[in-house]
């Protein structure tokens, strides 16, 4: 497979990656431009552990060829911090006060399912955020304390 | 004290300011004491994508390692051929051979090669190791490998099997006797499946080659000094030269408590033999093919009852497939077999339980730890009970449930902490379960009188109650000499040191919470230091929901003798005020706390009598279902989940912990199954292996009783495996009250619904009155003779003392040869092969 040169937005920055254009998304956020944030739990699109928003769609990094989002927004869990180094976005925020991150390898692509749901205006309805995020798996939580977070994330947006 | 939290949205408790105490010490007054439930540790980390999980790490220059696996159940392994048309200079290969140490994974029995010599026992084995510099290398490299076998007969259904890993029996009065004097026996045999832990990170290891001839592993794990034994003596090393490092770990259920040693083996073969750092990260597939499951069990099961609803006799048989090789199995049996009486007063009870081989891969630690497997059974019959006596299932646990000075079948006297009563009232009551009852019983009589199809679905409620033993069984704690040390460094910081591992239950949050109350210092001022063998002292493993409770209870001894020892030396002034200037005043003071036994807890490893547990936890969930009459699927709509698990240290991480393991057993009662075939699991990807989304999940709600237990000096009891006991047999319950049919075998799927459904037009009433006919002059249970055992390769009990089998029960494990009339036996390896119907209904 012939490198060729791909540009997209990642997390707001402008990226160019020469690597073989079926290179999976996954590898190429974790391996070439170094962000592990984003998880493989399955590598076949069944877990959702690595969840990242293309064009603010949530999709599966595993299954998405890195070809696919030339020219497209593509959005992290790194880009989800809010200002200042360290700092939590306000859904991080709540996912720590409500206790919804246990082992933590689900979260990054959970909270990338559930800003997209935040961005399309989700709010704090239990059955919608039941079904905005029954793309990612949780083993730890019983997802309850997953779906508080998000409701209280939609509750502070008001 | 009780504690009700759920389902409230924006509680307090979730609030991180929100004044609530937390410590009641047995002297009364608290001041000082933390008044607030600070956030989880490394939360920031994890919610950032900043924490480092092994696959994360980067080490310049490593190489990828693979394993060669057996594609047979039972073969006998002829040769390893390498293709001569590949330059094997570019790669590099391990085979039992180049294993300097012995080829043995190190745990309680030395029955399992890390790679496979002259015999496959499994499919899945692990026979030889490849490692390449980039992964198309390795995946050539692997194509190139033949290996040459000679299939051999195997055995996959352990009534079958004639090896036995290990036997127990607890008994107490004369259940035979018991049982015939009974006015209704209920019989009932039980059969629950594999099930995969299915943490979300898959298993990872990393090998780094030390200059001292050594090898570093950082990875995904639960017990740092597993795997440091299990290198030393793979590879030859001395303590020093092997170091484990636990790098952050996506979740373990037990999972990651034994399978770790064989991988962190491999990686440091390849390791070694290539002298470069070896990556060792498995994909989904291989996780799920070769990696420990719960084990499979067959439970046979007699209760006597009087007409008056009096419990008079319990008889249980168990045998657990333990798979191919022993790993933990004798401990998982042992508990499965102590739990296997449920939470019941029971004057007359006999409890067996035998662990076999089969030739299917190991099985190995889960949460319950085989207790959800015995308990299922155990309450399965209550229910069954009930309804032949016409009895609310709530009201019989009232009258059958364990109390303050009742006595357990190991001649246990439950002296304290004893909250089976409450859990089972406060889950009924918030769950309002004898009025949904009633509503569920109406409409299923109104369905009976009518046929006209329109009834698509129906509801359902359904009740269990359990209770799990505190820490590890018997003597195991006093065997382990679990240390914990808490330091005053010279730079006057505290910090805490621990081989107890964080992999999302809160270890890295509550420990620091305690130590900070302790010393009356804030949370934050109190460090945790790496889990590094080279850094922390051996604290045990983490595991059996023995981190909070005893670990827990040695760092807060610990630091109390530490603020003693600083604040006696300046003067009096309190630990924080003081802290600083002692440690420049006089350097560094560490204090190691090692376990000294709970006074008055006492068992007998030999007799099996005695204390098993120090103390016990109670659990009762109440589940709701909606089955689908057409097509036999189950939603679990609701669970309302009741522990007692003695103080709720940090009430969020506490709920978290119910309603994780809540929805697994959900998980375990519903959907979750493995399909194998000729020993190889069909199922072994998560497209095909499923556990429930956020749409299968149920509403849980948590109630957090608090019964303390005061051999802690903070009273916690531990919570990871209490809600793995009872949350499918209360789903199994509400299929039963939702529909009038039993599942016997776990999960309940809706092809076995709807074949129950069908095979059974009305309700069938459970067997009734079974009088037990008494054979005698029979072996019976299988393993007992001593040259029996020795024919079939003898009962791998671990010797007493040996490091990491300290919960292993020692031989000496039939402690009533003489009992031996029994009635229809679960079958002894002797006997000619039999089938039992899977129902013993009419």
């Amino acid at each position: 497979m012939s490198a060729a040169e791909y540009r997209f937005t990642l997390n707001g920055e402008p990226v160019e990656l020469a690597v073989p254009g079926m290179r999976r998304l996954l590898d190429a956020l974790r391996e070439d431009l170094g962000l592990t944030g984003t998880k493989e739990g399955c590598g076949e699109g069944e877990c959702g552990a690595c969840s990242v928003l293309v064009d603010g769609a949530v999709v599966d990094s595993c299954l998405v060829p890195v070809c696919q989002v030339d020219g497209c927004d593509v959005r992290t869990v790194e880009g989800l911090a809010g200002a200042g180094a360290g700092a939590l976005g306000p859904l991080q925020e709540a996912f720590l006060v409500a206790g919804g991150a246990q082992c933590g390898i689900c979260t990054p692509g959970m909270l990338m399912a559930a800003q997209a749901y935040l961005d399309d205006g989700g709010t704090a309805d239990d059955d919608a955020i039941r079904e905005a995020i029954a793309g990612n798996l949780c083993r730890c939580t019983g997802y309850t304390k997953i779906i508080d977070a998000i409701a209280i994330a939609a509750d502070r947006r008001g | 004290m009780t504690v009700t939290t759920r389902p409230a949205r924006s509680v307090p408790s979730a609030t991180p300011d929100a004044p609530a105490p937390l410590f009641l010490p047995a002297d009364g007054a608290a001041p000082g004491r933390a008044t607030s439930f600070p956030r989880r540790r490394e939360g920031p980390e994890k919610l950032t994508g900043v924490a480092k999980y092994a696959d994360d790490l980067v080490f310049p220059g490593a190489w990828y390692g693979a394993t060669i696996r057996s594609t047979e159940a039972h073969a006998r392994l002829f040769g390893i051929d390498l293709d001569a048309a590949f330059d094997w200079s570019k790669v590099v290969v391990v085979t039992a051979r180049d294993i300097p140490g012995e080829n043995i994974v190190s745990l309680i029995s030395d029955d399992q090669p890390a790679l496979a010599e002259s015999e496959i026992r499994h499919h899945a084995e692990p026979i030889a190791l490849i490692a390449a510099p980039d992964r198309s290398t390795l995946r050539e490299a692997k194509r190139r490998i033949e290996i040459r076998t000679e299939p051999l007969p195997a055995i996959f259904d352990p009534l079958e099997s004639t090896q036995e890993f290990a036997h127990f029996e607890v008994a107490e009065g004369d259940a035979e006797r018991a049982l015939a004097s009974a006015d209704v026996v209920i019989e009932g045999e039980y059969r629950v499946g594999h099930q995969e832990q299915l943490y979300i990170e898959n298993q990872a290891m990393i090998a780094v080659p030390r200059q001292d001839g050594g090898v570093t592993v950082h990875g995904s794990l639960q017990c740092p000094y597993y795997i440091h034994k299990a290198l030393k003596r793979a590879l030859g090393l001395s303590g020093d030269q092997a170091v484990v490092v636990q790098a952050e770990t996506g979740g373990g259920f037990g999972g990651k408590e034994e399978y770790p040693s064989i991988l962190a083996i491999h990686a440091a073969l390849l390791a070694r033999k290539c002298g470069k750092p070896v990556r060792m990260i498995y994909d989904r597939h291989e996780d799920l093919a070769a990696t420990t499951k719960r084990h499979p069990a067959i439970i046979r099961y007699r209760t006597g009852v009087m007409r008056d609803g009096t419990l008079v006799a319990q008889d249980v048989e168990m045998v657990m497939d333990g798979g191919a090789y022993c790993t933990l199995t004798p401990v998982v049996l042992s508990r499965g077999t102590l739990h296997a009486g449920g939470p019941y007063r029971c004057p007359d009870v006999r409890i067996r339980g035998r662990a076999v081989a089969t030739n299917t891969p190991p099985n190995g630690a889960f949460r319950g730890f085989g207790a959800p497997q015995s308990e299922f059974a155990a309450e399965m019959q209550v229910n069954r009970v009930a309804e032949a006596l016409g009895m609310s299932p709530l009201e019989l646990r009232r009258r059958w449930v364990y109390r303050e000075g009742d006595t357990t079948p190991t001649g246990q006297i439950l002296r304290e902490s004893v909250g089976g009563e409450e859990v089972l009232e406060r889950a009924a009551e918030t769950s309002e379960f004898e009025r949904k009852r009633t509503q569920t019983r109406l409409a299923r009589e109104a369905r009976a009188g009518r046929s006209d199809g329109r009834t698509r679905s129906a509801l359902g409620i359904g009740l269990a109650l359990a209770w799990h033993g505190a820490g590890f069984t018997g003597s195991g704690e006093v065997k382990l000499q679990s240390v914990a040390s808490v330091e005053l460094t010279s730079e006057g910081s505290v910090r805490i040191l621990t081989g107890s591992t964080e992999m999302g239950q809160g270890t890295k949050t509550i420990f620091p919470q305690m130590v900070a109350d302790e010393l009356g210092i804030p949370y934050e001022e109190v460090a945790i230091a790496p889990q590094d063998t080279s850094i922390v002292p051996d604290s045990g493993p983490t595991v059996a929901s023995r981190t909070a409770m005893v670990v827990g209870g040695l760092l807060i001894t610990a630091a109390r003798r530490l603020r003693g020892q600083v604040e006696e030396r300046m003067g009096g002034r309190t630990f924080a005020d003081s802290a600083a200037a002692y440690a420049r005043e006089h350097g560094a003071l560490r204090i190691d706390q090692q376990f000294e036994p709970y006074p008055g807890v006492h068992f007998d490893d030999e007799k099996y009598r005695g204390d098993a547990y120090p103390c016990y936890g109670w659990a009762a969930a109440v589940a709701e279902v909606d089955v689908d009459l057409d097509t036999g699927e189950v939603a679990v709509r609701s669970v309302v989940a009741a522990d007692d698990i003695g103080k709720a240290i940090h009430p969020v991480l506490a709920e978290g912990q119910v309603e994780g393991g809540t929805l697994q057993a959900v998980g375990y009662a519903t959907i979750e199954e493995i399909k194998l075939d000729k020993g190889r699991y069909l199922n072994d990807r998560l497209a095909t292996y499923i556990i429930p989304t956020s749409l299968d999940a149920p509403r849980i709600t948590t109630i957090l009783v608090e019964k303390p237990f005061s051999g802690a000096p903070h009273g916690a009891k531990g919570v990871g495996e209490l809600p793995m006991d009872v949350g499918a047999p209360a789903v199994v319950a509400a299929i039963h009250d939702a529909t009038g049919v039993w599942i016997h075998e776990l999960p309940a799927t809706p092809e076995r619904i709807l074949a129950a459904m069908s095979g059974a037009a009305a309700p069938s009433p459970p067997a009734e009155a079974v009088t037990a006919g008494t054979k005698t002059g029979q072996a019976g249970f299988a393993g007992r003779d001593p040259d029996e055992a020795g024919r079939s390769g003898g009962t791998p009990a671990a010797p007493p003392g040996t490091e990491a089998n300290a919960e292993a029960p020692a031989e000496g494990l039939d402690p009533r040869p003489e009992a031996r009339t029994d009635p229809e036996p679960l079958r002894s390896p002797t006997d000619p092969p039999q089938r039992w119907g899977k129902d013993d209904g009419p």
